[in-house]
């Protein structure tokens, strides 16, 4: 298909703006550009048809099951969308004076009242723009927290070796050591090894639980309470909260910090890679180190509070992804008390029942129950029969089944994780554990025939190899010209 | 109430029955037990779609929405051409996920290819990323682009905007990083400050074009006192402004980031926006976070995927240059749509009428006693002294609709753009001289 | 595997091999680039850095995986094989003639393995 470069034509555009009404000033030559940009040249129809030929070669959680572990790709509610149109929230410029704002910062402490609640967490900021962000924030608060108690030697930060890439990332964003620690083979925390990582010079533990094997930490009292001891914090990866939302709280569980990706948990859509929100609650004692402005609420009404002489800073511009955190509070609203409980234990029971399933022939990495998700592991078929988890995702997509993620996480070989959400209806699984155990026969009897998956789309197989070696990260005319 | 959840009671009983189970509650085990919720989380009970629409409404309308605005200092009101939200609502751009599974999403690939293009050839660089959270964290992220082990110091002008400058000293604190900032003169960069500060442990510095104030810096002279010390030169640019003004590649920037809000983002009470970053072929491999290539499928089509993966957190774990994973993609595609919408001589266009408006804007301000404090040029903006109550000034003009400039600096950082008739303007002045 | 009997193995896969001006020159063997598969990228030290046996000195990216290179030995960078920077796909081709970097200096403080050692270890491991 061609770029919008490519279908340019000279001169040819759409009448936007009226002539200018005020008399004509000139910039000054020697400020001027002196080249123009490579910008399309188009009409208004001819960017509707590219747009919606790009459309169909994409899949959204509307076009399909989407069982992308580790993601949450549950259904974006509509009214969400219809309530961040509204002009009163779009329309609305980040540097209002206050008494003009009142509705925004209520949205702000509303939805703070309850993901607070829901997190057993005492305070909130939405200024984290997305869950990297939010464990940036977060371990900045306990950077922030040793430091202004004089401890200058708590430089370490202890994960498991199933998190997620962005934990051990951020850790060097803020100047700290990563002490890894070997997972068992549920992907849970071995005691032993975590009573022998601490010191003195603990500054923290990041954990996500249910950790990415979907196993919940059964241990996870010990765990915080080990931490706790040491004398370091212990930060919650929000990432696979859907399990346990309205069932049992990370503050009750003994964590000081937590992250949520609204994007995930609470239905905000992925846009395609963004935009998220990775809100960020601490307990009490953090709260003098959030970022600032903080919402709060006075005799006359809510202010920003930017008075915050303790504070680790600004981590983003204004006070986030606004609109993010409407349509996650228009989700709270409609959930509600019973809601937000029964859609983890929906999204728990899917998994399970998917994983029966899929059981019949698949290997799944772990034993006994799961919660909202599961890894499959393609290790033996990929010895006997040369049959990968990439072989399996590429036929699912030939059958309209976005594939689960693969290769995550890195404790599992040729893993999938698989996590089907709570939207998803009994129908949709079954017809889905039909096609997986129908491309497992078929791959396991004749594994070339799955190798030339997928060919229902656009393209084949991708040269990533060549696309990394000789990169083409943009359309330059000269290099198509008489092409 | 239903929640989105399509299971019926008999096929939760159903699914039950096939994996062994008596209860929901069996699967939760594992969670100590005193510890589960057993009434749910104390808050209020879930409501219709009716309801929920009529609260967020009734929240909504607390806010004001101005007729008429002269305020940016950030984030500015630009004309959104129709198509970006027509384009940019189709629920499978708005529901899909990272592009992952390249066969599958091609046209979220091809589409941020696209909008990598426009960003490069507006910044006159080689490169883009597929974005990033916003203006002031792309800096933050072009700062760690540039540290070596030999280098770690960021110097960052005055005359940037105070929340960027607050955000890279986040970032920087967080690192272990020193950052300093140097002075203004009459309300540019001094450049004088610039040259005595580069020692040999600058890593980058960065300039704002226009800078806070609105004001045009000389940042061709900057670039190249910021290369005779061996630092990368990291320009903060308004898109809008990029269409005229001379670019940072023609400056000799390294490194392009800037807040993409005005290109078709409604100002949304501060987000979500768009950190949109460039750089020089020699930067290209250093850009935090996904990137989209051009290669080929196995049969010679051409395909996009994500690529230089090998950059990134889920590769490189605690090596990684950044933590980034999510960006701001829908917002990236916002952007692309209307550079195209706009095309070259539109885009020209707003950026030709919002300097005009601006000036002419100005002009009046000066004739009723709002002097501008800088003499150099700017683009869309300008700092005034304010003669009046600023207080009585800000509400007056609310009174009628009307936004003021922002307050800042003891005076008011006026803006104007294609947004602001005639008419508006004048209108503002008689309102003006009532409070004078 | 067909590692040359002239150069001298270290246990992290790289390759060792002495030079007649006494300086040396390290590269990654053929198990460690077949192990990788294909190689995308290579990031290398600067001539002049000076390091200790076990630091890790660089590293190389395939389209999924970054692995380090470490140290095999002590010493200084004298040059660095700038070819790989546009091509790392010489190291695939041929892992014992797309030499890394030039060491100057150079102290050997881990004993080093034969080529029947270092395939003893490579074969224990798999």
């Amino acid at each position: 298909m061609d770029l919008l470069f490519e279908k340019s034509v000279m001169d040819r555009r759409s009448e936007l703006l009226p002539p200018l009404d005020v008399p004509e000033t000139a910039l000054p030559e020697q400020l001027a550009r002196k080249t123009a940009p490579l910008l399309p040249e188009l009409s208004e129809g001819d960017l509707s048809r590219h747009y919606s030929a790009l459309e169909k070669r994409a899949y959204g959680v509307n076009s399909g099951f989407y069982p992308l572990g580790s993601c949450t790709m549950k259904y974006n509610p509509a009214v969400n969308e219809k309530c961040a149109k509204l002009p009163g929230f779009c329309e609305i410029h980040p540097l209002q004076p206050e008494s003009s704002v009142q509705g925004c910062l209520a949205a702000l402490a509303l939805a703070e009242e309850y993901l607070t609640e829901i997190t057993g967490m005492d305070r909130m900021t939405f200024q984290p723009a997305a869950g990297a962000q939010g464990e940036f924030t977060g371990l900045m608060l306990i950077k922030k927290y040793h430091e202004a108690r004089g401890d200058h030697r708590r430089k370490k930060i202890i994960i498991p070796d199933s998190a997620h890439g962005t934990n051990p990332a951020t850790v060097s964003m803020c100047g700290m050591e990563v002490v890894n620690i070997p997972s068992d083979e549920d992907g849970c925390i071995n005691i032993e090894r975590l009573k022998a990582a601490v010191s003195a010079d603990t500054a923290g533990m990041m954990l996500t639980n249910p950790n990415t094997l979907g196993i919940f930490e059964k241990d996870i009292l010990s765990i915080t309470e080990i931490v706790h001891e040491a004398g370091g914090l212990v930060y919650y990866d929000g990432a696979n909260l859907n399990a346990v939302m309205g069932v049992v709280r990370p503050g009750d569980m003994g964590f000081d910090i937590i992250h949520l990706n609204l994007h995930k948990t609470f239905s905000t859509p992925h846009g395609g890679g963004g935009p998220g929100c990775g809100a960020v609650g601490c307990k009490n004692f953090l709260e003098p180190y959030l970022p600032y402005p903080v919402v709060t609420k006075t005799d006359n009404g809510f202010r920003l509070d930017y008075d915050r002489p303790d504070s680790i800073g600004r981590v983003k511009g204004y006070y986030g992804n606004f609109l993010v955190v409407v349509k996650a509070l228009a989700y709270l609203m409609t959930l509600g008390k019973e809601g937000i409980p029964l859609s983890a234990k929906t999204a728990v029971l899917n998994a399970n029942y998917f994983m029966h399933l899929l059981k019949k022939r698949y290997t799944v990495a772990t034993t006994g129950v799961c919660m909202h998700e599961f890894v499959i592991s393609m290790e033996r078929e990929k010895k006997e029969r040369g049959v990968t988890a990439t072989e399996i995702a590429k036929a699912l997509i030939d059958r309209n089944i976005h594939p689960p993620t693969v290769y995550f996480p890195l404790i599992v070989k040729e893993a999938l994780m698989v996590e089907p959400v709570e939207t998803e209806s009994k129908e949709t699984l079954d017809e889905a554990a039909r096609v997986f155990a129908e491309i497992y026969d078929a791959a396991m009897e004749d594994p070339g025939a799955v190798h030339a998956c997928p060919q229902t789309t656009p393209i084949g197989r991708p040269d990533e190899v060549a696309a990394a070696r000789n990169p083409v990260l943009r359309y330059r005319r000269e290099d198509n010209d008489g092409a | 109430m239903a929640h989105y959840l399509p299971s019926t009671d008999v096929q939760r009983a159903e699914m039950l029955g096939a994996i062994g189970r008596g209860s929901i509650d069996e699967l939760y085990a594992a969670v100590p037990q005193l510890l589960l919720q057993e009434s749910g989380p104390n808050i209020p009970a879930g409501l219709s779609e009716l309801e929920v629409t009529r609260k967020m409404s009734r929240l909504a309308e607390k806010n004001t929405v101005f007729r008429a605005s002269f305020r940016g200092a950030g984030a500015y009101r630009h004309y959104r051409p129709a198509i970006v939200d027509a384009v940019t609502s189709k629920e499978t751009f708005v529901t899909a996920y990272t592009p992952y599974q390249a066969e599958l999403s091609q046209g979220i690939l091809q589409s941020i290819f696209e909008y990598q293009t426009m960003i490069a050839e507006l910044m006159g660089l080689d490169s883009s990323n597929a974005s990033v959270y916003d203006g002031a964290t792309a800096t933050a992220e072009a700062a760690a682009m540039c540290r070596d082990r030999k280098r770690g110091v960021t110097l960052i002008s005055e005359t940037a905007h105070p929340e960027v400058i607050e955000t890279v000293k986040t970032y920087c604190w967080a690192a272990n990083n020193e950052v300093r900032v140097i002075p203004a003169k009459d309300g540019l960069t001094d450049l004088d400050e610039l040259r005595k500060n580069m020692s040999e442990d600058v890593s980058g510095v960065y300039l704002m074009q226009p800078n806070y104030f609105g004001l045009i810096e000389d940042c061709e002279a900057a670039a190249e006192i910021i290369h005779e010390g061996g630092a990368k030169c990291i320009m903060g640019v308004n898109p809008i402004a990029a269409a005229i003004l001379r670019s940072p590649g023609e400056c000799g920037a390294d490194i392009a980031v800037g807040e993409g809000q005005p290109l078709g983002m409604p100002l949304s009470f501060g987000g979500p926006y768009l950190g949109f970053m460039a750089a020089t072929g020699a930067m290209t491999r250093k850009l935090p976070g996904r990137i989209v290539g051009q290669t080929t499928d196995d049969t010679g089509r051409r395909a996009f995927v994500l690529t230089l993966q090998a950059r990134e957190q889920h590769i490189r774990r605690e090596k990684a240059g950044s933590n980034i994973c999510s960006n701001q993609a829908l917002c990236a595609m916002t952007a692309a749509v209307y550079l195209a919408a706009m095309g070259p001589r539109g885009l020209k266009e707003v950026a030709a009428q919002c300097f005009s408006k601006a000036h002419y804007l100005a002009r009046e301000l000066e004739a009723c006693g709002f002097k501008r404090r800088h003499d150099a040029e700017f683009f869309h903006e300008f700092l005034t002294e304010c003669p009046v109550d600023t207080a009585k000034l800000e509400e007056h003009l609310a009174r009628h609709g009307i936004l003021a400039g922002a307050f800042t600096h003891g005076g008011i950082l006026w803006c104007a753009t294609e947004m602001n008739t005639k008419e508006e303007i004048d209108r503002l002045i008689t309102l003006i001289k009532e409070v004078a | 595997m067909n590692n040359p009997h002239h150069l001298k193995y270290a246990k992290t896969h790289e390759w060792v091999e002495f030079l007649p001006d006494s300086t040396l020159k390290i590269g990654l063997t053929d198990y460690a680039q077949n192990e990788m598969g294909a190689l995308v990228f290579v990031n290398l030290p600067e001539a002049g850095d000076a390091f200790s046996s076990g630091d890790i000195i660089g590293d190389v990216e395939s389209v999924k995986t970054v692995s380090d290179i470490y140290a095999p030995v002590s010493g200084t960078v004298t040059a660095i094989n700038e070819e790989l920077l546009d091509t790392p796909e010489m190291i695939n081709a041929d892992p014992y003639g797309a030499w890394l970097v030039q060491v100057g200096d150079a102290e050997i403080d881990e004993p080093l393995l034969s080529a029947e050692e270092y395939e003893a270890f490579v074969a224990e491991g798999e």
